[in-house]
C-alpha cells in the first residue's frame, strides 16, 4: 500500500507485513496506503517448523506482509493547497520510492545471478505442499493452483488475525510477534545468506568473526527498525530484509506456483484494500480512527520524519495536522502490498513492534513522504528475481520486468495523488511485470537473438 | 557515454527520471509489438527457406523502426498533455520542465533502452569464456557492436529532439527526415559484417543529426566557440 505520509495519523501502525519466512504465519497484510500499513508481520516463525524437524529448508519466511499504506491527506481546510503541494512533491516522492525499489531489485538480481544456492531446488515450503514434478502439464497446473489457494488462504487468515489483534488492542502481542519475526529474519537469514555468498566466492571466514559480524548486523538492525535510528540506515535495513525475504521466496516456491501466486496476490491486494470489508482497509481505518501509526517495522517510509519518541495516539485535536512519523519506520506508501503472510512458512508470527509513533508532534518542516509496505518490495523483487533466475533471455527479460514494475509504481503513485487514499501497490506493477515477462521471454527473445546473430540494429 | 549523460543531466531532477523511464517503457512496448508481428510471420512461414527468413527479418526490422517512430509520436502526445497538467499545477504558471528538455530526456530514454537490449546479453556473454566469433566471424564483433550501440543511443537522443521539434512546429519534413534517417541506419546495419558500410554512414548521420539538433535547441556557432574557449 502506498500512503501519503502527510496525514498519517493512522499510519502509526506500521504493520508491514513483512513476508518474513519466519515460521510465524503472519497474515499478509496488504500494503495499506493510508495509515494502515498493517503489514502483516508475516514473519512466521520458523520455530514450529524447526521444532517439528521439518525437512523443509530452514528458510522460514516470515511473511511480513508489506502493506504499503499511504496516509491519505486529511487536511480538508487546505485542500487545494494540499493538492498542489502533493502533486508538486509527486515527482520527488516517486523518485524516493524508485530508489529503494531499484536497490532491492539490484540486490536480489545480483545474488541470484551469482550465488547458485538460490536457484537450486531444495524442497518446498510447507505452504506449498503440492509438488510440481509431475509429468503432465495439466497436473502441474492443478498443483500450482492448489498451492496458490493454500498460500492465499494462509495469508488471508494471517491478515484477518492481525486485524483482529489490532482491533482488540492486543498491542503487546503484535509487538512481540513482530519483534520475533524480525529477529529471526535478521539473524537466521543473514547467516544463511552470508554463508552462501562466502561459499560462492570461496572466501574463508572463521566462526568468531562470523558471529561478531552477524551479531552486530542483527543488533543494529533491530534497534534501527523497531526503535530509533538514522533514516537512511533504517531504510537500508528494510531494503536488506526485503531482499532476503524475496530470495527465500524465490528459492522455495516452485516455478508455476510462483507466477500464479504473484497474480493471485495482486488480485487479493486489490480486494483487500479497496473493498469496504477488506481486512487491510479495516486496519488502516482503525488506525486512522485511533490516530495511531501503523507498525513501523512493516512499512518503508521515504520521507524524513521527526522521531519524537514513544508513540502516542494522536489526539483528535491534531486531526488536521500532519502527522509526522518516524520517517524511518514507515515507508508507507499508499500502496499497500498485501503483506501476505509470507510467514506462511512459519506458524508463529512475530508481531512487529510498532514503532513509536513520533508523528504526533507537529513539525515545522515536515517533509511529506510516501510510504510503501515492505510486502510490496518483496513481491516486486520476487518477480524480478524469478525473471532473472528462470528466463532464458536473461538480462533482456529482467530489464523489461524492471522497467515495467517501475512504470507500474509510477502509475500507482499517480492514482494515489488523484484519489488520496490508501491504494494497493501491487496490482498494476505486478500485472505489467507479468505481461512483460511472459511476452519478452517468448516473443522478444527470439527476435533479438536473431537480430544479434546477424548484427542488425533496429 | 550514454550512462554519463544520464548521470550528469538527468539524475538530478526527479521529473526527468520519470520521463526517462516512461520513454524506455514506450520503446519496450514498441519492441514487443514488432517482435509479435515478426513472430507471427515466422510461424506462418516456412522455416526451411533461408531467403524467406532473411526477407522476413528485414521486414521485421523495418516494421520495428516504423513502430518505434510511431511510439515516439504517441509519447510526444502524452508529454504534451502532461505539460498542460504540470503548468496548471505549478505555482507560477509555467511548467517546470520545457518541451525541449522533455524531448531530450525522451530521446535518451529510447536510446538507453534500445542500447541496453542490444548490448546486455553480449556483455554478459563477454564475461564468460572467450568463444565469440570462433566460427570464423569477424574478430571485431565486440568493438563494432559497442560502437554501433553507442551511435544508436546518441542517434535516438537527437532524433527525439528533432522529432519533438518537428511536431511542435508542425514541420512534417522534419519528422519524415527522422524516420528516413532511422530506416537508413537500420538498413545500413544489414551490411554487417562489412563494417565499413554500416558504421561510417551511421556516424556521419549522427554528426549531422547532432548539429541539427544543436541548432534547433538554440545553440549556434558562437555559443560553441565560447564554450570551447572557456569564456564565460
Amino acid at each position: 500500500m502506498i500512503t501519503f505520509m502527510n496525514n498519517s495519523d493512522s499510519e502509526e501502525e506500521p504493520c508491514n507485513e513483512r513476508t518474513s519466512l519466519m515460521s510465524a504465519e503472519s497474515p499478509p497484510v496488504p500494503s495499506y496506503q493510508d495509515g494502515l500499513q498493517a503489514s502483516e508481520a508475516g514473519e512466521a516463525q520458523p520455530h514450529r517448523k524447526r521444532r517439528a524437524g521439518s525437512s523443509h529448508g530452514p528458510n522460514n519466511i516470515a511473511g511480513g506482509e508489506m502493506s504499503g499504506s499511504g496516509v491519505p491527506v486529511r487536511e480538508s481546510a487546505l485542500e487545494n493547497e494540499e493538492e498542489e503541494l502533493t502533486l508538486k512533491y509527486g515527482a520527488k516522492h516517486v523518485i524516493m520510492l524508485f530508489v529503494p525499489v531499484t536497490l532491492c531489485m539490484i540486490v536480489v538480481v545480483a545474488t541470484i545471478k551469482s550465488v547458485r544456492f538460490y536457484t537450486e531446488k531444495n524442497g518446498q515450503l510447507i505452504y506449498t505442499p503440492f509438488s510440481e514434478d509431475t509429468p503432465s502439464v495439466g497436473q502441474r497446473l492443478l498443483n500450482s493452483v492448489l498451492n496458490t489457494i493454500i498460500m492465499i488462504s494462509v495469508i488471508i487468515v494471517m491478515t484477518v488475525f492481525l486485524v483482529l489483534l489490532y482491533k482488540y488492542r492486543c498491542y503487546k502481542f503484535i509487538h512481540g510477534w513482530l519483534i520475533l519475526s524480525s529477529l529471526m529474519l535478521l539473524f537466521l537469514f543473514t547467516y544463511i545468506y552470508l554463508g552462501e555468498v562466502l561459499k560462492t566466492y570461496n572466501v574463508a571466514m572463521d566462526y568468531p568473526t562470523l558471529f561478531i559480524v552477524i551479531w552486530n548486523f542483527g543488533a543494529v538492525g533491530m534497534i534501527c527498525i523497531h526503535w530509533k535510528g538514522p533514516l537512511q540506515l533504517q531504510q537500508a535495513y528494510l531494503i536488506m530484509i526485503s531482499a532476503l525475504m524475496a530470495l527465500v521466496f524465490i528459492k522455495y516456491l516452485p516455478e508455476w506456483s510462483a507466477w500464479v501466486i504473484l497474480g493471485a496476490i495482486s488480485i487479493y491486494d486489490l480486494m483487500a484494500v479497496l473493498c469496504p470489508k477488506g481486512p487491510l482497509r479495516m486496519l488502516v481505518e482503525t488506525a486512522q480512527e485511533r490516530n495511531e501509526p501503523i507498525f513501523p517495522a512493516l512499512i518503508y517510509s521515504s520521507a524524513m520524519m521527526w522521531t519524537v519518541g514513544m508513540a502516542k495516539p494522536v489526539t483528535a485535536a491534531r486531526g488536521q495536522s500532519q502527522q509526522t512519523w518516524d520517517a524511518a519506520e514507515d515507508g508507507r506508501e499508499h500502496l499497500r502490498s498485501p503483506s501476505h503472510a509470507e510467514s506462511q512458512m512459519s506458524e508463529t508470527r512475530s508481531p512487529v513492534p510498532t514503532r513509536p509513533v513520533t508523528s504526533l508532534e507537529e513539525l515545522e518542516e515536515e517533509e511529506r513522504g510516501v510510504k510503501l509496505g515492505l510486502g510490496d518490495f518483496i513481491f516486486y523483487s520476487v518477480l524480478v528475481g524469478k525473471a532473472a533466475a528462470t528466463a532464458s533471455g536473461d538480462w533482456n527479460t529482467t530489464l523489461a520486468c524492471f522497467v515495467a514494475i517501475l512504470i507500474g509504481l509510477c502509475l500507482t503513485l499517480l492514482l494515489l495523488a488523484v484519489f488520496k487514499k490508501a491504494l494497493p501497490a501491487l496490482p498494476i506493477s505486478i500485472t505489467f511485470g507479468l505481461i512483460f515477462y511472459f511476452s519478452t521471454d517468448n516473443l522478444v527473445r527470439p527476435f533479438m537473438d536473431t537480430l544479434a546473430s546477424h548484427q542488425l540494429y533496429i | 557515454p550514454a550512462f554519463g549523460l544520464f548521470i550528469f543531466t538527468i539524475a538530478r531532477d526527479p521529473l526527468r527520471i520519470i520521463i526517462l523511464i516512461a520513454g524506455a517503457f514506450f520503446w519496450l512496448v514498441s519492441l514487443l509489438l514488432s517482435s509479435l508481428i515478426w513472430f507471427i510471420a515466422v510461424k506462418a512461414s516456412d522455416p526451411q527457406d533461408e531467403r524467406l527468413q532473411k526477407g522476413l527479418l528485414i521486414f521485421g526490422v523495418m516494421f520495428s523502426v516504423l513502430l518505434q517512430e510511431a511510439f515516439r509520436f504517441l509519447y510526444y502526445k502524452l508529454l504534451r498533455k502532461a505539460i498542460e497538467g504540470l503548468v496548471a499545477l505549478s505555482e507560477d504558471g509555467c511548467s517546470p520542465i520545457s518541451i525541449q528538455q522533455m524531448a531530450y530526456v525522451a530521446g535518451v530514454g529510447f536510446g538507453l533502452m534500445s542500447g541496453a537490449f542490444s548490448m546486455i546479453n553480449l556483455l554478459a556473454d563477454a564475461l564468460g569464456p572467450g568463444t565469440v566469433g570462433i566460427h570464423g566471424d569477424s574478430q571485431l564483433y565486440f568493438l563494432t557492436s559497442a560502437f554501433m550501440t553507442m551511435v544508436l543511443i546518441f542517434l535516438h537522443t537527437f532524433w527525439g529532439i528533432l522529432f519533438f521539434h518537428g511536431c511542435e512546429h508542425r514541420r512534417w519534413w522534419e519528422i519524415a527526415a527522422v524516420i528516413i534517417m532511422h530506416l537508413t541506419v537500420s538498413g545500413s546495419s544489414f551490411c554487417n559484417p562489412l563494417y565499413v558500410g554500416s558504421l561510417v554512414p551511421s556516424y556521419l548521420l549522427m554528426a549531422a543529426a547532432a548539429a541539427w539538433a544543436y541548432l534547433l535547441s538554440g545553440g549556434s556557432a558562437q555559443n560553441l566557440r565560447r564554450f570551447l574557449l572557456c569564456k564565460c
